[in-house]
């Protein structure tokens, strides 16, 4: 039987992740309902006042987000890391780079694409319309699978070591400001009537930014985690 | 004369070296900052706009210079530790941090001092304070990484992955909340220096920019040399030392 | 000289709280950060003797 390509290898372990994932459908959910529930603290926090939820929609859906992912990424690592796979997969010939990027991008679409697929509902409970939900939800499109794979290197940094959920969050929040600056600047900049593209740009680069240098790191990561 | 230097790589033979040379940059220091506080302090002028609120730049600039200077620093001893596989550039890393850290906090402190009288506000979120915030985060992640970690040859390891990855993060950083600035109108405050400054009081943080320098390496070899010491009763690396190999390699 | 007298120079024309916090903080932060070297270097040396 000859090797299997990247490609394959990449199709093959997104696969394996999401038929872990369904048997686990639970997952899913608590990030669906993280978000809802923390996006609605706010209000009660802050006042039902309209015009200022619309001011603050975009930074506290995208700080939420932000949260969701962290919280999330406890998960994407820990039980390959238990079960020893991971060790297995330090072993196989294709790039452990090209298996992180399947493995982020399965663990995105558990925890990351639910909440982009509700961001308009969200976006429409802080008083936001027409556009600028467009741009919110565009916004966490290109934003979410940018903060999976930078959260991947902190999850991977803080393999097995205790205490690792607050540590991956202080270790990795630096990394995120950018993101959210550009991702909750978007959705503000659409509101202030100024067009999100410059955002929405420099959101895009940073997705790109981190696909190129962010499995590689991650794989660094888990090498020195696991030897 | 010509010097081994591959002499001084190992940690055994570096300990003293360093000790003869923390006298020669503690003094240095000690002379230059003396030096950069009096004309600091009875040569510079008062400042027409800020008055002597303005002498707080002699200890905030050179906190601010060395705390970022320091992660670069830091970052490159981790680059090479990780490059050269070779564990006393890992040492001088985690000599470093602290130091750093220390730096960070009080660029941060007398900037809030500064920014009171100047300009009303404890706090002002501008790129160059923010970004001093986001490099304290970053230094105390790394001190804590390494902390966390019980294992040396890993925890060497990770922190400096953790220092790259956060040097290539304080550029993006500081272009991101700059960005961010210019977005929020009425953010028009900054922490600049007003663009003509008396030569006097150039000097003067120039001098101390590199008193607080020399002070750096001083207490960077001091710690070092804590750090062999401390390496030595530890297996390093997986590798059992015996007592008695310690005892021989001194 | 700028400065008439020893309090117009603690008073900082007005500034002084500001400005003597922040270089009292520093001066302490460094003596404190070379003192905590000294006494870690100590510990470690004497432990460091008392192994071999």
């Amino acid at each position: 039987m000859s090797q299997p390509s990247m490609s394959e290898a990449l199709r093959g372990i997104v696969h394996r992740d999401l038929q872990l994932a369904m048997r686990h459908r639970s997952d899913v959910a608590m990030s669906i309902f993280f978000v809802v529930i923390v996006a609605s603290l706010f209000p009660l926090g802050v006042g039902p006042e309209s015009a200022v939820l619309r001011m603050i929609a975009s930074g506290v859906l995208w700080v939420t987000a932000l949260l969701a992912c962290l919280l999330s990424l406890g998960r994407l690592f820990t039980a390959d890391f238990l079960d020893g796979v991971l060790e297995q997969m330090l072993l196989i010939p294709q790039p452990l780079s090209i298996l992180v990027v399947g493995k982020v991008f399965a663990h995105w679409v558990i925890s990351g694409l639910p909440v982009v697929l509700l961001s308009p509902l969200l976006g429409l409970q802080f008083g936001l319309s027409g556009e600028s939900l467009w741009v919110l939800t565009l916004s966490l499109l290109l934003g979410t699978p940018t903060l999976s794979m930078i959260g991947a290197i902190g999850a991977a940094l803080t393999l097995g070591l205790r205490g690792s959920g607050l540590l991956v969050a202080l270790l990795v929040l630096p990394l995120f400001i950018p993101v959210l600056i550009f991702g909750a600047g978007s959705v503000t900049s659409s509101l202030a009537g100024i067009g999100s593209e410059a955002n929405l740009s420099l959101l895009g680069a940073c997705f790109l930014f981190s696909l190129v240098f962010a499995p590689w790191a991650t794989a660094v990561a888990l090498r020195i985690a696991l030897e | 004369m010509s010097i081994n230097w591959f002499k001084y790589s190992s940690p055994q033979a570096f300990h003293p070296l360093a000790g003869r040379m923390i006298p020669w940059f503690s003094v240095a220091a000690l002379v230059l900052i003396c030096v950069g506080l009096y004309i600091g302090f009875f040569v510079a002028p008062t400042d027409f706009q800020q008055g002597d609120a303005y002498r707080i730049i002699f200890v905030h600039v050179p906190a601010a210079w060395m705390s970022m200077f320091l992660y670069v620093i830091m970052a490159v001893w981790a680059g090479l530790g990780l490059g050269l596989n070779a564990r006393p550039s890992f040492m001088m890393a985690q000599a470093i941090a602290p130091t750093g850290a220390m730096f960070t906090f009080l660029a941060l402190l007398t900037g809030s001092m500064w920014g009171k009288p100047t300009w009303g506000a404890w706090w002002v979120w501008d790129a160059r304070l923010t970004s001093e915030l986001i490099l304290l985060f970053q230094y105390i992640g790394i001190i804590l990484l390494r902390a966390s970690i019980d294992d040396l040859r890993r925890a060497d390891r990770a922190s400096a992955v953790l220092a790259l990855v956060g040097v290539v993060n304080v550029p993006i950083i500081y272009f991101s909340v700059q960005w961010w600035n210019t977005l929020h109108q009425g953010a028009s405050v900054s922490m600049t220096a007003s663009p003509k400054m008396a030569t006097t009081m150039v000097t003067a943080m120039l001098i101390m920019t590199l008193g607080f320098w020399m002070y750096s390496i001083a207490v960077t070899l001091a710690r070092m040399r804590c750090v062999i010491l401390e390496r030595e009763r530890q297996p390093s690396w997986g590798k059992n030392t015996s007592i008695q190999e310690v005892a021989e390699a001194r | 000289m700028q400065w008439g007298s020893v309090s117009e120079f603690l008073a900082m024309g007005g500034y002084g709280v500001y400005v003597w916090t922040s270089f009292g903080v520093t001066a302490l932060c460094m003596v404190w950060e070379v003192l905590a070297v000294w006494r870690r270097h100590a510990v470690a040396a004497a432990e460091s003797r008392g192994l071999s």
